[in-house]
C-alpha cells in the first residue's frame, strides 16, 4: 500500500469520481460535511450512496444539489429537525433509484465485503417488503437444521470509497475512531477510504496502545485532509455540538427546490472559506 | 386526583409494560418510550438496564451500532418500541411511505432497523400517540416490519402490545390480531372503533386505564424530566410547561 497523503479538501473531493459508490456514516458518528460542499461545487454527477446505516443532511444536500443516481439506505431524515425534504422529493419523484435496507443488513453486507466472503446470513427481515424489492438478498433454509429454517442472505456491498470526518489523524495516516467503530467497518469493506479530520497531529496513534485500538490503520487511509470544524453544521462528539440553530433554518430551506437552490448558493457555492 | 399531561399517562401506561425487563433499548425520536424506560428502571431499584439511542450516558455499545443488532439477536435486549405511519390490524409496521412503491408520496425516512429487531427482541410496544385512521389502516402499503410470521421462521420476537393516545391494546401472536384491553380517560370504545381501520378484540367491560398516581408523577416531572432531557432537551421542555 502506498503511505498516506495528506491532501486539502478540494483535492480529497476531487478524487471521488462520478458514479462511485460512496459510503456515508450516520449523522452523528462523523460526517464529512466539508467535503461534501467540496463535492457539490466540483458538480459531482452520478454518484451511488451506501448510508451507514442511516444519514441526514449529507445525502439530503447531495441528492438536492443533483449529484446522485441510486441511494441504499435504513433511513434518510434530519432527525429531530424533521424529515429530509430533498431526499423524500427525490424518491417520490423517481429522480433517484431508492434501495430500502435495514440498519443491520447494510453491517452485514459491509462485514460480508471485509471478509472477502460474498455474503452473511441474517435473521429477521422475513416477511416484509425491504426484503421483496431486494433481488440481491436470497433466502435458503439453514444447512444446519434438519427442519426447515428460512433465513436471509445478504450480499456482500464493497463501496468504492468510504467519506468520514474524524478529530484526530496524525501525518502518517493513522485515524482516531474511538468508539465509532462502523467508521472502521466502512474503511475495511471498501476499496478506498478518504478522510477529513480536525486535526492533524504530530504523534503515532498506533504506538500507544490506549490510541492504537481505537484507531483505523492508515493502511487503508488513501488521504486525509485537515478540515477544522469538518462536520459543521452537524456535531462531532467530544469537539463541538450541532448548530440547532442552522439546521432548523437548512430544513425550512431545503423544504422547497428554490429554498434549497438559495441554501447552496449562500452555504455552499459562494462561502467556500465560511464552509469550512 | 392529581391533574396530569397526556404524555404522563403514556410514559406510566408503557412503564408498566416493562415490568421485569432485564434490558430495555429505545429507538430515535422515542422521547415517551424513553422517559417510560427511565421510570421502569427507576421502579426496578437498578435491575434494569436501559438503552436510548443518541444518549451517550445510556448506551454501552463500545463496537459502533452493529453491536446493538447483535445483541438483539442474541436475546440480550428484552424490549423495544416500534411506531409507523401505519399500523394495520397484522400489526403490520410501514416505515417508508404511502402509495405504490417506489415511488411513495410521501416518502417518509425509511425502515430503520424494524425489520429485524421486530423479529427478534420479545416485547415489542408499538406506540403512536395520534390515534387515526389514517395511521391505523385496514393493510399497510408498504411492509417495513412484518408482525406475524409462519410457524417454521425463527421468531422468538414480535409485537406484545400496542399504545396509542387513546387506548392500549395486547396482540394476539398466534392468531394475529389486536385486542383492547384498556380506555385512556376520556375516551369510548365507539370513538376507538370509528378511529380504527381494522377490527380488534374487545372484553365484556373494558376497563378505563389508570391514571398515574401521586408518586409516579413525582418521578416523571422530577429524575426522569432531568435524565430525558439529555437525548431530548425539548421534549423535557414541553413536560414542565404545565
Amino acid at each position: 500500500m502506498p503511505r498516506t497523503e495528506l491532501i486539502d479538501v478540494e483535492n480529497l473531493a476531487n478524487r471521488i469520481p462520478d458514479g462511485a459508490l460512496l459510503a456515508l456514516p450516520a449523522d452523528r458518528n462523523g460526517v464529512a460535511l466539508a467535503a461534501t460542499r467540496a463535492l457539490i461545487r466540483r458538480r459531482a454527477q452520478g454518484l451511488r450512496i451506501l448510508t451507514v446505516p442511516t444519514s441526514g443532511m449529507q445525502s439530503d444536500l447531495l441528492i438536492g444539489a443533483g449529484c446522485v443516481a441510486e441511494v441504499e439506505t435504513s433511513g434518510v431524515s434530519l432527525s429531530e429537525y424533521g424529515p429530509a425534504p430533498r431526499f423524500g422529493a427525490a424518491v417520490s419523484e423517481g429522480t433517484i433509484v431508492i434501495r430500502d435496507a435495514t440498519c443491520p443488513a447494510v453491517h452485514a453486507g459491509l462485514q460480508a465485503s471485509e471478509k472477502g466472503v460474498p455474503f452473511l446470513p441474517l435473521r429477521g427481515i422475513l416477511g416484509t417488503d425491504v426484503l421483496k424489492f431486494r433481488p440481491d438478498w436470497r433466502v435458503i433454509d439453514n444447512p444446519f437444521e434438519a427442519g426447515s429454517d428460512p433465513i436471509v442472505l445478504v450480499a456482500a456491498v464493497q463501496p468504492d470509497i468510504a467519506l468520514f470526518h474524524v478529530a484526530r489523524a496524525d501525518r502518517h495516516g493513522n485515524v482516531f475512531v474511538g468508539r465509532e467503530r462502523d467508521l472502521v467497518t466502512m474503511a475495511h469493506a471498501s476499496r478506498r477510504t478518504l478522510i477529513t479530520a480536525e486535526q492533524i497531529v504530530d504523534v503515532d496513534l498506533m504506538h500507544d496502545p490506549a490510541y492504537a485500538a481505537g484507531t483505523l490503520s492508515s493502511f487503508y487511509v488513501e488521504a486525509v485532509a485537515e478540515a477544522p470544524r469538518g462536520a459543521w453544521p452537524l456535531g462531532l462528539h467530544g469537539c463541538y455540538a450541532e448548530d440547532a440553530e442552522h439546521l432548523t433554518r437548512y430544513a425550512s430551506a431545503a423544504a422547497t427546490p428554490e429554498g434549497f437552490r438559495r441554501y447552496l448558493d449562500e452555504f455552499v457555492f459562494a462561502t467556500r472559506a465560511a464552509a469550512q | 386526583m392529581t391533574a396530569y399531561r397526556a404524555e404522563e399517562l403514556l410514559i406510566a401506561v408503557i412503564a408498566d409494560l416493562l415490568a421485569g425487563c432485564r434490558h430495555v433499548a429505545v429507538g430515535m425520536a422515542s422521547p415517551i418510550p424513553g422517559s417510560a424506560a427511565l421510570l421502569a428502571r427507576h421502579r426496578s431499584g437498578g435491575a434494569m438496564r436501559v438503552s436510548i439511542l443518541g444518549d451517550p450516558e445510556n448506551t454501552f455499545w463500545s463496537d459502533g451500532g452493529k453491536e446493538l443488532f447483535d445483541c438483539a439477536a442474541q436475546g440480550r435486549i428484552d424490549a423495544f418500541f416500534l411506531s409507523g405511519a401505519q399500523i394495520d390490524g397484522q400489526a403490520n409496521v410501514n416505515l417508508v411511505g404511502i402509495g405504490d412503491y417506489p415511488r411513495s408520496r410521501p416518502r417518509f425516512s425509511g425502515s430503520f432497523g424494524a425489520a429485524y429487531l421486530y423479529h427478534l427482541v420479545p416485547k415489542v410496544i408499538l406506540f403512536r400517540p395520534d390515534h387515526s385512521p389514517r395511521v391505523f389502516v385496514p393493510k399497510v402499503d408498504f411492509i417495513s416490519a412484518a408482525g406475524t410470521s409462519p410457524p417454521n421462521v425463527y421468531r422468538p420476537g414480535g409485537p406484545a402490545a400496542l399504545v396509542t393516545g387513546s387506548a392500549r391494546f395486547s396482540f394476539d401472536r398466534a392468531r394475529g390480531g389486536f385486542r383492547l384491553e384498556s380506555v385512556h380517560p376520556g375516551n369510548d370504545v365507539a370513538a376507538i372503533r370509528r378511529k380504527t381501520g381494522f377490527d380488534f378484540g374487545e372484553p365484556t367491560t373494558i376497563p378505563t386505564t389508570t391514571p398515574p398516581d401521586a408518586e409516579t408523577l413525582a418521578l416523571i416531572r422530577g429524575p426522569i424530566r432531568q435524565e430525558i432531557a439529555r437525548p431530548y432537551p425539548r421534549f423535557a421542555t414541553q413536560l414542565t410547561s404545565n
